[in-house]
C-alpha cells in the first residue's frame, strides 16, 4: 500500500511541472499583455507601456520570466495578482469555499438522482423508464451548461417566480462570513431566513453544475448494474430468496459501484471545468468567475496559480477514488 | 429562553423589519468587480462606477447628462491671461465620510487636494508608491506630468496650479475619476498607524454615498452620506450586484432584484422597450466611427474624389444593418454630447449620381481601384468591421470604384495605419475627458500625422490654427467657436467620413425616477429616487 502511494506521489511532481508549463505557454500564445490590458480602451504612449511592461517583467525572455516563476514556486510564493495586488493563494482560499459548497452540492445532487435512475433503468431494462433515463442523460450530458442555465433561469425565475436569478443570497442579509460556505455561514447567522435564502440560491447553479455528472452517473450505473445483475452470484441471491432490495441494493450495487466511483472522481475535473461558466451566470463568487476575469485581464499570476491549485486539486481527488477502490471492494489490492 | 426575552426579540425585529421596509434600496447590477476603490490607481469603467462616482467629488464636475464643466469642490476658479496659472477657490464646509477607524476632526480644505495630487505627481511623496506595480495609470496617461509644474497652498481654501504650456482641456482633467480629492487627514492617521495601505481600500471620500461593505465578485454596500454637501441622496442604500452575464442582469431585471442594469445586450434592446415594467434610457456615446481617407495617397489627395467617396455611402442601411438602430448617424468627428458640437453643419446624403458625376469631373468616369481597411475586432464604435466594410464596398461599386479589403491583426493593424499604409481605412476613438481638443488633436491635429492617430495624414494650417487657438483659450464660449469653425472645415475638406456614435443603453425598472445617463458612460446614482 505505501509503495503504491509513494509511486503515484512520485507521479504528481512530473505531472505539475507540465502543468506550469502548460498554463504559463498558454495564457503567453494568448495575443495582448497585461500592460496592454491594463491600458484599456484608450491605449498608452509607448513610454509609459515599455516602463509598465518592465515593471511587470515582461520584458523578460519568456524562458526566464518562467524559470523565475517556477523558482518562486518551489518558495510556496504563487505571486500576486496584477490588478488587485492580493496574494494569489489568498484570494484563491477566499473565494474556494463557494466552488466548494457549489460543487459539492451539484455532485450531491447527481447521486441523490444519478444512482436511483441507473439503479432503476438497469432493473427495468428495455421498459419505459429505462428509454427515458437513457435518453434525459444523453440530453442532459450534451446540453451546454451557459445554454442550460440560462433555460433554468428562464423557466424558474422569470416564469415561475420559484427561484432567485443569481447571486448566493438575497441582498438583505448581510452577515460576516467565516467560513465561506454560505448555507453554513446564514445557519449560524440566526438572521430569520437567511438559510432558506441561501439554500434557494443553490438551486439552479446546482442543478446546472451537476447535470452532465448526473447524466454520467446514470449512465454509468445502469451499465455497472446491468453487468453485475447477469452475475451467478445475484442469481443465487435470488434463488436463496432474498428481498428485491436486498439482492440489488446489497448484493449487486456494491459490486457495480467500482466503475462508478472512478467516474464519480473524475467527474471532479468536470465540476471545476463546469463551475467556469456556472459561476460567471449565477454570479457566484467563486474560483471559477476568478479565473475568467483574470484571464480577460491577462492576469499571469492569477490564471497560472489558479490552474495550478485546481490541477492539484483534482490530483488528490483521484488519488484519493484510486485508494478508496480498496474499501468498497476487498478483492483490489494495491501494494506488493 | 426567558418570555420577556423572546418578547423583546420579536419586538427588536418588528422595529428592524419596519425600518428595513420604510428605508430605499436601490439595486444595481453591474458587470464586474471593481479592481480597487482607489480611482487614481485605475482606468477601468467598472472600478470608476463602483469608486469615484458614488464616493469621492472632484475639485470640478460635469454637468448631470453633459462634459460641460461645473464648480464642485472648487466653488469657483480664475484662469491667469496667458493660461498658465489656475487658481481654485474651495468650497467651506464640506465634510469627509467616516468609518470603523476613522472620524474627520476637520472640514476638506486645501491639505486634501495638496496631498491628491502632490502623491500621483510627487515619487518623492512617502505615499506615491504604496505596493509594486500599482501606478497612477491615468495621472500618467493623461501626461499630466508635463502638463503640471506646481501646485501650492495660498490659504486654508485656495489652491494654485501652474501649467508648463496653456492647456484649456486641464480643467476637463481635473473632472476626471483620477481626480478624486482623497482625505488627507485619513491617509495621515492610517499611515500613524502603520498602515496606509487600508486608506486605498477602505476608502473615504466627501461623495454622496459611503462605502459600507465589500464582497469580491459579489456585492458592494453603500449608504446615503447624511452630510453631502449637495444635500442627502434620497435612496438610503445603494447595493451593487455584481452581475457578469447580460442575460443574467436582464433576468434579475425582470424579476426586480434589481431596479438598473449595466451594458444590456444590444439583442435584447427592442424587447427590454416592450416591457411595461422596463423604461430604456440611452444616448449617444463618447464616441465616433469613421473611414478616413488617406490623403497623401492618389487619387485621395483630390478633394472631389473624396467627396464622391462619401456621397456613394448609404449610411442609413450602416446604421441599420451594422448597428442595428442603436447607433446615431455621424456628421462630425466629436459626438453631438459634446459642448462645441456644430450642429450647423450638414450631413452628406447619400446620392450616387452626383458622386459619379463628381468622379467624371475629376477626370476618373471610370472609377478607381483602392484599398479598404476594415477593423478586425469589433469596438465599442463599431460592432463589426468587416460586414460594414463589404457594406461600402457594395456601395462604391455603384460608382465605379473597386475597394479590396484589407485587414491585419489589431496590433498590426494600428501600427501600419500609423506609419501611413493606408488609403481608406475604418477608424475610430472613444473620448476621455469629454473635452473636444480629446477628440480634435489625436485624431486630425498635425503633430498625431506623424506615429499618432491621423490616419487620415490631413494636416490643414487653417484647422490646425483653429484647434491650437482652442487649446490654448480658457474662454469656453471662445472655445467653442473655434471648434465649431474647425468642424466646418473638416466638412468641407472630407479627409474623413464620419459614420456613426454607437448609442449607450441603461435599462431600468419603471419605479426609478430621476435617472440620467452620464456623458462619460458613467452610472451615477445621485439624485435618483424609488417610487413606492
Amino acid at each position: 500500500m505505501l509503495t503504491y502511494l509513494l509511486k503515484r506521489l512520485g507521479m504528481v511532481i512530473p505531472t505539475l511541472l507540465g502543468i506550469t508549463l502548460l498554463a504559463f505557454s498558454l495564457i503567453h500564445l494568448i495575443p495582448g499583455n497585461a500592460a496592454q490590458a491594463l491600458s484599456g480602451e484608450r491605449g498608452m504612449s509607448p513610454e509609459r507601456y515599455r516602463q509598465l511592461a518592465h515593471q511587470l517583467g515582461l520584458d523578460r525572455p519568456l524562458s526566464t520570466q518562467y524559470l523565475d516563476y517556477l523558482g518562486h514556486l518551489l518558495h510556496g510564493d504563487f505571486g500576486r495578482s496584477i490588478n488587485t495586488h492580493e496574494a494569489v493563494v489568498k484570494e484563491f482560499l477566499t473565494l474556494f469555499p463557494a466552488t466548494t459548497e457549489l460543487a459539492l452540492c451539484a455532485i450531491l445532487l447527481a447521486l441523490l438522482l444519478g444512482l436511483p435512475a441507473g439503479i432503476l433503468a438497469a432493473v427495468k431494462r428495455n421498459s419505459f423508464i429505462d428509454y427515458s433515463v437513457i435518453g434525459a442523460s444523453l440530453t442532459g450530458y450534451s446540453m451546454p451548461i451557459f445554454w442550460w442555465a440560462l433555460l433554468l433561469i428562464e423557466l424558474f425565475s422569470v416564469k415561475l417566480g420559484w427561484t432567485p436569478v443569481s447571486g448566493r443570497i438575497a441582498i438583505v442579509y448581510d452577515f460576516p462570513t467565516p467560513t465561506g460556505f454560505m448555507l453554513i455561514d446564514a445557519w449560524r447567522s440566526g438572521q430569520a431566513g437567511a438559510f432558506r435564502s441561501a439554500l434557494s440560491h443553490l438551486i439552479l447553479p446546482a442543478l446546472a453544475l451537476g447535470t452532465i455528472p448526473l447524466a454520467v452517473i446514470a449512465r454509468m450505473t445502469r451499465s455497472a448494474m446491468l453487468e453485475v445483475l447477469r452475475e451467478d452470484y445475484v442469481r443465487t441471491a435470488r434463488a436463496k430468496g432474498l428481498s428485491w432490495f436486498s439482492v440489488v441494493c446489497v448484493h449487486a450495487l456494491r459490486n457495480a459501484l467500482i466503475p462508478v466511483i472512478t467516474v464519480i472522481g473524475l467527474q471532479v475535473g468536470t465540476l471545476l471545468t463546469g463551475a467556469i461558466l456556472t459561476e460567471t451566470i449565477f454570479s457566484w463568487p467563486g474560483i471559477g468567475k476568478w479565473l475568467v476575469e483574470a484571464i480577460h485581464r491577462r492576469d499571469y499570476p492569477v490564471v497560472q496559480g489558479g490552474i495550478l491549485i485546481s490541477a492539484c486539486i483534482v490530483i488528490s481527488v483521484n488519488l484519493a477514488v484510486d485508494l478508496l477502490y480498496g474499501v468498497v471492494n476487498p478483492r483490489i489490492r494495491h501494494g506488493r | 429562553m426567558s418570555a420577556i426575552f423572546k418578547l423583546g426579540l420579536v419586538a427588536l425585529l418588528t422595529v428592524f423589519a419596519g425600518t428595513a421596509s420604510a428605508s430605499k434600496t436601490l439595486v444595481y447590477c453591474s458587470e464586474g468587480s471593481p479592481e480597487g476603490f482607489n480611482p487614481a490607481f485605475f482606468s477601468t469603467g467598472t472600478t470608476y462606477d463602483a469608486s469615484s462616482v458614488p464616493i469621492f467629488d472632484r475639485l470640478v464636475a460635469f454637468a448631470p447628462g453633459t462634459t460641460q464643466v461645473v464648480p464642485s469642490l472648487a466653488q469657483s476658479w480664475e484662469v491667469s491671461k496667458n493660461g498658465l496659472v489656475y487658481t481654485f477657490h474651495l468650497r467651506h464646509g464640506v465634510k469627509f465620510q467616516s468609518n470603523a477607524l476613522f472620524t474627520p476632526s476637520r472640514d476638506f480644505d486645501a491639505d486634501d487636494v495638496l496631498f491628491t495630487f502632490l502623491r500621483q505627481m510627487d515619487p518623492k511623496q512617502p505615499l506615491h508608491r504604496l505596493s509594486a506595480g500599482q501606478t497612477f495609470a491615468y495621472w500618467q496617461d493623461m501626461g499630466m506630468d508635463q502638463i503640471v509644474a506646481r501646485i501650492e497652498k495660498l490659504d486654508p481654501y485656495t489652491v494654485r496650479f501652474t501649467l508648463r504650456h496653456p492647456e484649456a482641456p486641464f480643467l476637463a482633467d481635473l473632472a476626471m475619476d483620477f481626480a478624486s480629492i482623497d482625505s488627507a487627514e485619513y491617509y495621515g492617521k492610517m499611515q500613524a498607524r502603520g498602515t496606509p495601505g487600508i486608506a486605498d481600500e477602505k476608502v473615504i471620500g466627501t461623495g454622496p454615498f459611503q462605502l459600507v461593505s465589500y464582497q469580491k465578485d459579489a456585492v458592494i454596500r453603500y449608504q446615503a452620506f447624511d452630510q453631502y454637501w449637495r444635500g442627502r441622496a434620497k435612496i438610503d442604500h445603494l447595493i451593487f450586484a455584481i452581475t457578469p452575464d447580460a442575460a443574467v442582469r436582464y433576468a434579475k431585471l425582470k424579476t426586480g432584484e434589481c431596479q438598473v442594469m449595466a451594458y444590456p445586450n444590444p439583442a435584447d434592446i427592442a424587447a427590454m422597450k416592450k416591457d411595461p415594467n422596463i423604461v430604456v434610457y440611452s444616448k449617444a456615446g463618447l464616441n465616433i466611427g469613421y473611414i478616413a481617407l488617406n490623403v497623401e495617397k492618389k487619387p485621395l489627395d483630390r478633394l472631389r474624389v473624396r467627396r464622391a467617396l462619401a456621397l456613394a455611402i448609404d449610411k442609413g442601411s450602416i446604421l441599420k444593418l451594422i448597428y442595428q438602430g442603436n447607433a446615431q448617424a455621424a456628421k462630425n468627428l466629436i459626438p453631438p454630447t459634446l459642448w462645441s458640437y456644430n450642429h450647423q453643419v450638414e450631413d452628406t446624403p447619400y446620392d450616387p449620381a452626383r458622386a459619379r458625376a463628381l468622379l467624371v469631373k475629376a477626370g476618373l468616369p471610370q472609377g478607381f481601384a483602392i484599398d479598404l481597411w476594415y477593423l478586425p475586432v469589433s469596438r465599442p464604435y463599431n460592432p463589426d468591421g468587416k460586414r460594414m466594410a463589404e457594406l461600402i464596398q457594395a456601395d462604391w461599386a455603384r460608382i465605379g470604384v473597386r475597394a479590396r479589403l484589407v485587414t491585419y491583426e489589431w496590433g498590426e493593424y494600428l501600427k501600419r495605419s500609423k506609419d501611413g499604409e493606408q488609403q481608406a481605412i475604418m477608424y475610430g476613438w472613444s473620448g476621455d475627458n469629454g473635452d473636444p481638443d480629446n477628440f480634435f488633436t489625436p485624431l486630425a491635429g498635425c503633430a498625431a500625422v506623424q506615429g499618432g492617430g491621423n490616419v487620415a495624414r490631413w494636416c490643414n494650417k487653417d484647422f490646425e490654427r483653429l484647434i491650437q487657438a482652442a487649446k490654448i483659450s480658457t474662454n469656453q464660449a471662445q472655445r467653442a467657436k473655434l471648434y465649431e469653425r474647425a468642424q466646418a472645415i473638416m466638412k468641407q475638406q472630407m479627409p474623413l467620413i464620419p459614420i456613426a456614435h454607437s448609442l449607450e443603453f441603461t435599462p431600468v425598472r419603471k419605479e426609478v425616477l430621476g435617472y440620467t445617463m452620464d456623458a462619460t458612460a458613467h452610472h451615477n446614482f445621485y439624485g435618483v429616487d424609488l417610487a413606492r
